[in-house]
């Protein structure tokens, strides 16, 4: 009886650290723009959802098998964030914060648009690699969907973590994040390196809609309860702190999971408002989140 | 041989404010140079100027050759600028500055170069993986000095080191900077408040008033004039 | 121009806005009428936001949901909830004639706004967009989970109810027959030029004078003896008040309420609207509540005949594909941002201050 139980909770935490996963990578996406640029990018969803309707065209209109499309679906990504940063945001990032909200916002919009106006609203299918079957795992049943999440969601932060640690393009990257007027007069061409953020950041943005499509299906709204959760992980985590978004992401995912299964007052509908909960507790007891390094005002 | 650096008729304005009204200088190879001046002379903007910091007309050539652009052309031909306030990654450890200082080199050397350049700072090495921002002002300083080392850089570039800092640490950091000149034949250009140490490190002084240069000799003469003294340089 | 003369252009347009204003719906039809009273419920709705983040610098992604307090204080009060089984003290009977709900409204829209303006405290800039873009999501999810007090998910009717004016049949105002659509273009109207006034009498006082200096640097106003936190809250309070009269306002106009009247889209809408408006201004709002209302058009996707005939580019596009006209309306906003940061309110100040230097270069 107990068996059953725990073998029960084991699996709500393996799915709730799938989808854990996919807040951790729009998390990590959200902090690598946020802490380059400084912006808070509203339509980091709405860029996932175009490009996971670029790998559904690759796939079901020119019939491309899955993983060949993925990878191109990201190097189209990465492109396309490049572009939108160089294009876009450069013009106004210097300037007013609310300023470039807007423009997020208009952005979030035109994608949006854009999405509805080549693909229709109606949902489509996007087909998942990993299939339907699941394994035992001493009692507990998992999906390979939810086992290739996690890999794939891990795999893509590791190789992020190793690029930024160890190469001297990370290096730069960071620098230019935290210092950029420095890491000008070091030779780091920044405006580049603020480019190449929003590239990085579209490409997990994209690995995000691409591992959710299958599961929820791929429409124009898709990502926007994503988005959500995903500015609750960064939030918990620390705004500015890769870690704390990805830490944040799997614990939020797991603990929405395990509170929409166990505690009967939340139900599967509360599961956003619980996360918003956390996002506004969290920014009043302490804004910078678990990881981030509280800001001193100085005068 | 065309000289290391060469401004001729350098302006540069902030907005509506002129900072620089025709700034004249040269600096050789393997001089030590000090420009100094009250507040608000242009120093600062001197330096900034020289490394495409803040945007400029006139002439500047280094070995004969115009520079053009902005902080990174300057930084990839070879001019290191420490800024005022030392301009540490805070955020980065302490060898991750130094390799970041590095950034405009293309060979295989940073390695064995970050080993050279602890030599002079030998607790860099020991405390490498320190974050730069915990580190004391003077340590900063000295990081801030190190990093531009690993640029192997043709010219150096100080802005007002001694800022902030203890007299004792601002003599042991010229006193590094002294060092460097004679073994490494490290060129610098310091722009300095504290007139008295700039001009006992350097050969060469510029006086900066208003925009231009007012006056210009060497080191020792300058020192030794007392109505120069009393009347440019406060002491 | 001497700021008295701009004070006295400033009367003028004011004057002839609401002639205007006044005579407009003996030249259009009652469709037209109807939405133009919408125009005038989110410029009511962006005077609070402006108060709140163009003038004391807070920003609200959240505005909507003080808007749904108004919105549901105004058809809870006119019909009740006893019809969902809500009873004991949370219990409200109904029968309130639907013009006192607004006042009521906004009072009890602003006194939640007062006390968010105390959690808020802590938080400033994106922080505080995010809390309140936070509560504004959770505020349709906590509508229709509390299903006694608000009727949940179907929301609450109020088409044909008594207590809407008229609602079933003309209403009479000054000897002149008024059907639903005018009689609510007029209610509207009259209500967003008083709070308009209102709005303005508040700012240009020792009241807005606070709040532009909390905006401007908090250090500066708080050595010279400027309550931080007093101001803060209130003008939280004042603009839930004020977004409150417009949820009850929009309530009447659709004659129903429910979860999904006011979307997390309103509330970014709204600041998007202010911002085009023009932040710290009040003259170019009006034009920001125009451009949200068509904004709110295209995202409800009714394409409609109405667009084209009012702004000539957007009527330029195939209103038979969705989604283009979307994506048309966010490369516009972009652009609106690249190259009007300050909104249409900085084209006015700009051309006032334009006025004011050829003035003086002319040796006046």
């Amino acid at each position: 009886m107990l068996a059953a139980a725990f073998a029960d909770f084991m699996q709500q935490v393996v799915s709730g650290f799938a989808s854990g996963g996919i807040y951790a990578a729009l998390a990590l996406a959200l902090v690598i723009i946020h802490r380059s640029t400084g912006v808070i990018n509203f339509s980091q969803g709405e860029m996932a959802t175009l490009c996971t309707y670029i790998a559904w065209t690759l796939t079901f209109n020119h019939g491309w098998s899955y993983w060949p499309a993925f990878v191109a679906t990201l190097v189209f990504s990465f492109v396309f964030g490049l572009a939108t940063h160089r294009i876009v945001i450069r013009p106004v990032e210097r300037g007013n914060v609310l300023r470039v909200v807007i423009v997020t916002i208009g952005l979030l919009i035109a994608f949006n648009g854009f999405v509805v106006w080549q693909w229709s609203g109606e949902p489509k299918a996007l087909q998942s690699p990993f299939g339907t079957d699941t394994i035992d795992v001493g009692g507990v049943v998992i999906s390979w969907q939810d086992v290739g999440t996690i890999l794939v969601t891990l795999g893509i932060v590791v190789l992020l973590w190793l690029l930024f640690q160890f190469t001297k393009l990370g290096l730069a990257l960071r620098a230019a994040a935290v210092n950029p007027e420095e890491a000008r007069l070091v030779g780091v061409r920044v405006s580049w390196m603020l480019g190449l953020g929003w590239g990085l950041a579209a490409v997990l943005g994209a690995v995000a809609g691409m591992l959710t499509a299958p599961t929820v299906g791929l429409d124009p709204q898709m990502m926007q309860p994503i988005l959500i959760y995903a500015f609750a992980a960064a939030v918990l985590g620390g705004i500015d702190s890769p870690l704390g978004a990805v830490v944040g992401g799997l614990a939020l995912g797991v603990l929405l999971n395990l509170i929409g299964v166990y505690v009967d007052f939340v139900g599967a509908e509360l599961k956003l408002p619980v996360a918003l909960l956390v996002i506004f507790v969290v920014l009043i007891v302490r804004p910078s989140g678990i990881f981030g390094r509280p800001e001193v005002k100085r005068v | 041989m065309p000289n290391l650096l060469e401004l001729d008729e350098v302006e540069a304005r902030y907005g509506p404010v002129q900072a620089l009204r025709g700034v004249s200088l040269t600096v050789n190879e393997g001089e030590i140079v000090a420009v100094l001046g009250a507040n608000g002379a242009g120093k600062t903007t001197t330096l900034r100027a020289i490394s495409g910091t803040v945007s400029r007309s006139g002439t500047i050539e280094l070995y004969g050759k115009r520079l053009r652009g902005g902080p990174e052309a300057a930084a990839r031909a070879g001019i290191a600028h420490v800024p005022e306030g030392r301009g540490t990654f805070v955020e980065l450890s302490v060898v991750e500055n130094l390799r970041i200082g590095a950034y405009t080199r293309r060979d295989r050397q940073v390695k064995s170069d970050i080993e050279r350049v602890s030599e002079y700072f030998p607790w860099m090495l020991e405390r490498g993986g320190q974050r730069a921002g915990t580190l004391s002002g003077g340590e900063q300083q000295m990081l801030a000095l190190a990093r531009a080392l690993m640029s192997r850089p043709r010219l150096l570039l100080l802005d007002e080191p001694s800022l902030g800092l203890a007299p004792m640490i601002v003599r042991e950091f010229f006193r590094t900077v002294l060092h460097l000149n004679e073994n490494e034949g490290l060129t610098v250009l310091v722009v300095e408040q504290d007139a008295r140490i700039a001009l006992a490190s350097s050969s060469r002084a510029y006086v900066l008033e208003v925009g231009r240069v007012a006056l210009t000799g060497s080191s020792a003469q300058l020192q030794g004039d007392e109505s120069v003294r009393r009347s440019y340089l406060g002491y | 121009m001497t700021p008295r003369q701009k004070q006295l252009v400033g009367f003028v347009a004011f004057a002839a806005f609401v002639v205007v204003v006044a005579l407009l719906p003996a030249f259009i039809s009652a469709f037209r009428a109807q939405q133009f009273a919408f125009v005038g419920i989110y410029l009511i709705a962006l005077l609070g936001l402006n108060i709140l983040t163009g003038y004391t610098g807070q920003i609200s992604l959240g505005h909507g949901a003080f808007m749904a307090v108004g919105g549901y204080t105004t058809a809870l009060l006119m019909v009740g909830n006893e019809q969902f089984g809500q009873t004991g003290a949370l219990a409200i009977e109904g029968g309130m004639k639907d013009v006192w709900t607004i006042p009521i409204a906004g009072l009890v829209a602003g006194l939640v706004g007062l006390a968010f303006g105390f959690p808020a405290l802590r938080l400033s800039g994106l922080y505080l967009a995010l809390a309140t873009f936070a509560v504004a999501v959770a505020t349709p999810s906590a509508a229709k989970r509390f299903q006694e007090f608000t009727g949940g998910g179907s929301g609450i009717n109020l088409f044909g109810v008594p207590e809407l004016t008229a609602g079933l049949t003309p209403v009479e105002i000054f000897g002149r027959e008024l059907a639903f659509n005018d009689w609510l273009y007029y209610l509207c109207w009259t209500v967003a030029l008083v709070l308009f006034a209102g709005a303005w009498l508040i700012l240009r006082g020792r009241t807005g004078r606070a709040f532009r200096a909390v905006r401007d640097s908090e250090t500066a106003a708080v050595s010279s003896g400027v309550s931080l936190a007093r101001y803060k809250i209130l003008a939280f309070g004042i603009s839930a008040a004020y977004a409150g009269v417009a949820g009850s306002l929009y309530t009447i106009a659709i004659t129903f309420v429910n979860p999904d009247t006011f979307p997390i889209a309103l509330s970014i809408f709204l600041l998007v609207g202010v911002v085009v408006g023009g932040l710290g201004q009040l003259g170019g709002l009006v034009f920001g509540a125009i451009f949200i209302h068509f904004m709110q058009i295209e995202w409800a996707q009714q394409m409609d005949a109405v667009v084209p005939d009012f702004l000539p580019i957007i009527g330029d596009i195939d209103t038979d594909t969705p989604g283009a006209p979307a994506l048309a309306f966010g490369a516009v906003l972009i652009l609106l941002m690249f190259f009007l940061p300050n909104g249409v309110g900085g084209i006015f100040r700009r051309a006032g201050q334009a006025l004011t230097s050829w003035r003086y270069s002319r040796g006046a």
